[in-house]
């Protein structure tokens, strides 16, 4: 189906627009949304066109002779036509839904399926890649799928605190993460890159900075990001950022792999600086911008859960040159 | 059949009494009347009150999103903005402004002294107003999330588990269930008065189907006020359950389920929209055709299609929750009942289509909000088919379309169709005519901001924005539909400002109205302006639903038709 003029110059080229989709689940939503938006546009003209025909021609006249118009109390015929005409149309719509609904929601994985569990938290994303047993934060690497042999991802959806949403609007539609339940998705990108978008179901004070990337890489790529996520033993050496980050509230809430930090609550760190943002999004992954964090997290990210940790300014370049080390 | 001859001697009505009280004792008779006309403009003008309150709280959003990163209210006090914005414009403005025009109306129009529970209906009107004094006590009392707030700030739908107190430390969650369990007790009063009053209170000769579409149509609001409300006030009661008495019926660390939240609140919440939207229709059914000059068309049909959208409106309500992981069985007769809905909503728009029709519209400032209704009603109605394709919804829902559609619905439909109703039945209530003049610089204003922000708010739904966040990024392509958005807000604030200014003035200088200023047919413009106590010297009797009509056309009455 041809695009949209409007589409192509206003909408296509922002990086969240649902109109330009990049995965077979936006894709079939935008197919089944050009239909219904046909539909709708053909229904929209005719009634308006009357409605505005009869306000116009029937606008009482300068110069009326004040007499009523003659008084038509109705007509079955003309009820009639305008009570199937629309349940045609209904059925028709309705027909095209379910299709696409079943399509998406009751689709099979083939084998070589990528295996991801988010669990959403206030204000950022855990990503677990239990057939890699490796666990991230905020940044989903998934492999490209190539639409002749799909090697899709699989997103099964859990909330560790209140409601969330996953939302990338170019690969998939939105669904959301709720506590005791869990929620299945799955997105099969067809170009690498990197795709945004972000938490979609108000989940408190910073719902607005719970952002999302998703970078898609060849399947080489993401095996050997998989293979350097695995690898945790290589910091042999202590340095005193180590030390202040082990001996303080740090761990309490964050995980670095092969040292005594196994905090569940915030982010795993083991591989922080292999991200580009921190605070799920809120600011570039930068040395300034990560001590700024580690002093006052509400700079970036006012009402994000992490406190302040009132470190000395030398006690702060220890932290943030470690927290560099983190590759 | 009753006598013909019975109908002139209705209309002779006594001069309206104003007998010239001191100060005190007129306020005393305003606080303890049961006349359904003084707690209808109590109601009304209870409703214009929140409306500014509303307005300011949407104003001060939208001042925050005019452009990516600004920084003029923290997320918290944003927070508390959304929240308290649209709890108070369903809760104290929609519901209490439409139940004024209802209560002001409807015995008038149906021949009655006054409701059946003058009462209750006085209890009603007291409830409403005490929940939202509780309701905005909180900015004085409460505080919220993490304990950094002093006003509601979970959401007006206050999904669980946020509401639980682990999430929202501090009582201003509680504020916000006791306002409106209050607030509904106030409205199932109200409710059972409607029911009751069209069911026994319709003078002689108005059988049922001789009543006029608006009392139907508000049959049909008072009995889904009965079906709806009482979900809600049941879960607002659980929830205080929850956190105060250590139940666990949506409290997910203890075991509870936030979709059970989810399914009580919209299952008041889907058809709490066509409580409001009747009432509107109901204003739309009487205005159109008395500027158009011609009789309704269809009638049956007009009852036909109100009555099953009332039916049909409360099996819609989880087409709210596409997002939820639904199974695909679950998500179809969502999708199959919410198209099903836009069938009779489809015939009233072609109804009053059929009404302008071959008739001779006059333009004056309420049938021009009438006008731009229809046209905006139809848009809102498709991107309601839209959003009810559920893939479709995958992407849209909880977007910033999904704002524009329901403020499509209750500004450009419910909103125009007040505004509407406010020029109409005004110079019955208060004796005097609206100025036109400054109607018409209302009129144009308010549709020009209106368009102004709502239309082109569909647009940065489709590119991907959330609803509900206090910020966001440059790059996304949303900086100028945002800037054009908040631009329009200060073109419908205008229109407001306007619109309050004409409400005065007009009381007070306003051209005086006499009995039936519209050349109207139903029965409250047979009595003075403003009507006496007790409406009529005598009851009317009538032979159609359109008495003032056969009067008035002695040599072509409507029974003969009918």
């Amino acid at each position: 189906m041809a695009r949209l003029a409007f589409g192509q110059t206003l909408v296509e080229s922002t990086p969240t627009s649902i109109f330009s989709p990049a995965s077979t689940p936006a894709d079939s939503i935008y197919r089944l949304s050009l239909f219904v938006l046909v539909i709708c546009a053909g229904i929209f003209t005719t009634v308006f066109t009357l409605l505005l025909y009869s306000v116009v021609k029937y606008r009482r006249r300068e110069g009326d002779d004040g007499r009523e118009p003659p008084q038509i109390y109705g007509s079955n015929q003309v009820e009639l036509a305008w009570t199937v005409i629309p349940v045609l149309i209904v059925v028709v719509l309705f027909l095209a839904t379910a299709r696409v609904i079943h399509a998406l929601e009751d689709a099979r994985f083939p084998t070589g399926t990528t295996e991801v569990t988010v669990v959403g938290h206030q204000f950022w994303w855990e990503f677990q890649y239990p057939q890699h047993g490796l666990i991230t934060a905020n940044e989903l690497h998934v492999p490209v799928s190539d639409p002749q042999h799909p090697t899709p991802t699989h997103i099964t959806l859990l909330s560790a605190d209140t409601d969330h949403s996953f939302w990338v609007p170019r690969l998939a539609g939105k669904t959301d993460l709720i506590p005791n339940r869990i929620n299945h998705m799955w997105i099969d990108p067809h170009e690498t890159g990197v795709y945004v978008g972000q938490c979609a179901q108000y989940c408190g004070t910073q719902h607005a900075k719970m952002l999302l990337r998703i970078i898609v890489q060849s399947h080489a790529d993401f095996d050997r990001w998989v293979a350097e996520q695995r690898q945790t033993s290589q910091r042999g050496y202590v340095t005193r950022g180590r030390q202040i980050f082990e001996t303080t509230a740090c761990i309490n809430c964050h995980t670095i792999a092969g040292t005594n930090a196994h905090g569940t609550f915030g982010p795993d760190l083991t591989h922080l600086m292999s991200r580009e943002t921190i605070g799920s999004g809120a600011a570039l992954n930068t040395a300034e911008n990560l001590r700024q964090w580690v002093q006052n997290p509400n700079h970036f990210k006012p009402g994000a859960l992490m406190p302040a940790m009132q470190l000395e300014s030398q006690d702060l370049d220890a932290v943030t040159d470690y927290l560099l080390t983190l590759k | 059949m009753a006598d013909a001859e019975s109908i002139p001697k209705s209309l002779v009505v006594l001069p309206v009494r104003d007998a010239v009280l001191p100060f005190f004792d007129r306020v005393h008779g305003w606080i303890t009347t049961v006349d359904h006309k003084r707690l209808g403009i109590m109601y009304i003008s209870y409703a214009l009150m929140f409306l500014i309150i509303g307005g300011i709280e949407a104003s001060i959003m939208r001042l925050q999103l005019i452009r990516p990163h600004n920084d003029f209210v923290s997320p918290q006090v944003f927070n508390r903005m959304f929240t308290m914005h649209g709890t108070t414009m369903i809760f104290f403005v929609a519901m209490p402004v439409l139940f004024g025009f209802i209560n002001y109306v409807l015995p008038l129009m149906i021949g009655a002294r006054d409701m059946a529970f003058p009462r209750l209906n006085a209890w009603g009107f007291w409830m409403t107003a005490c929940g939202g004094i509780i309701l905005y006590f909180s900015f004085l009392a409460g505080s919220g999330l993490y304990g950094a707030g002093s006003a509601p700030d979970v959401g007006w739908f206050a999904y669980a588990p946020l509401t639980a107190p682990v999430f929202s430390v501090g009582h201003s969650t509680d504020y916000w269930i006791v306002g409106l369990l209050i607030s509904g007790f106030g409205s199932i009063a109200t409710g059972i008065n409607f029911v009751t009053t069209i069911f026994c209170m319709r003078c002689p000769g108005m059988t049922l189907g001789k009543m006029p579409l608006f009392a139907w149509l508000n049959l049909v609001t008072g009995s889904l006020v009965l079906l709806a409300l009482g979900p809600l006030t049941a879960a607002q009661i659980m929830l205080l359950i929850d956190r105060y008495l250590g139940g666990h019926f949506f409290d997910t660390r203890a075991g509870g389920s936030a979709i059970v939240w989810m399914h009580f609140f919209w299952v008041f919440g889907h058809p709490e929209v066509y409580i409001l939207i009747m009432p509107a229709f109901a204003f739309i059914t009487e205005i159109v055709p008395v500027f158009s000059r011609k009789v309704i068309f269809g009638y049956p049909i007009m009852v036909a299609a109100s009555i099953s959208i009332g039916f049909i409106s409360m099996s819609v309500w989880a087409h709210h929750m596409f997002t939820v992981g639904m199974t695909s069985y679950g998500n179809a007769f969502f999708v199959a009942s919410t198209m099903a809905i836009a069938v009779p909503t489809g015939i009233k728009i072609f109804n009053w289509l059929g009404t302008m029709w071959g008739g001779k519209i006059v333009f004056k400032v309420p049938m021009l909000f009438c006008v731009a209704f229809l046209f905006q009603f139809l848009t809102a109605g498709l991107t309601g088919v839209m959003l009810a394709v559920a893939p479709f919804n995958w992407q849209l829902g909880g977007s910033y379309f999904v704002v524009a559609h329901f403020h499509y619905v209750i500004v450009g439909g419910i909103l125009f169709s007040l505004f509407a109703a406010f020029y109409y039945w005004f110079p019955k209530m208060s004796g005097r005519m609206l100025s036109e003049k400054l109607g018409r610089l209302h009129f144009w204003l308010f549709l020009i901001g209106f368009h102004m922000t709502f239309d082109f708010m569909h647009i940065p739904g489709i590119l991907g924005m959330p609803r509900r966040i206090y910020t966001y990024e440059p790059g996304r392509g949303w900086d100028t539909w945002n800037l054009i958005i908040t631009i329009g807000v200060a073109f419908q604030a205008a229109g407001i400002l306007v619109f309050i200014y004409n409400l005065f003035s007009s009381y007070l200088r306003g051209e005086p109205a006499g009995n039936d200023p519209w050349d109207a047919w139903t029965l409250e413009w047979s009595t003075s302006s403003p009507p006496p106590d007790y409406n009529f010297a005598k009851i009317p009797v009538v032979l159609s639903r359109r008495p003032l009509w056969d009067i008035k056309h002695p040599e072509d009455p409507d029974w003969k038709y009918e």
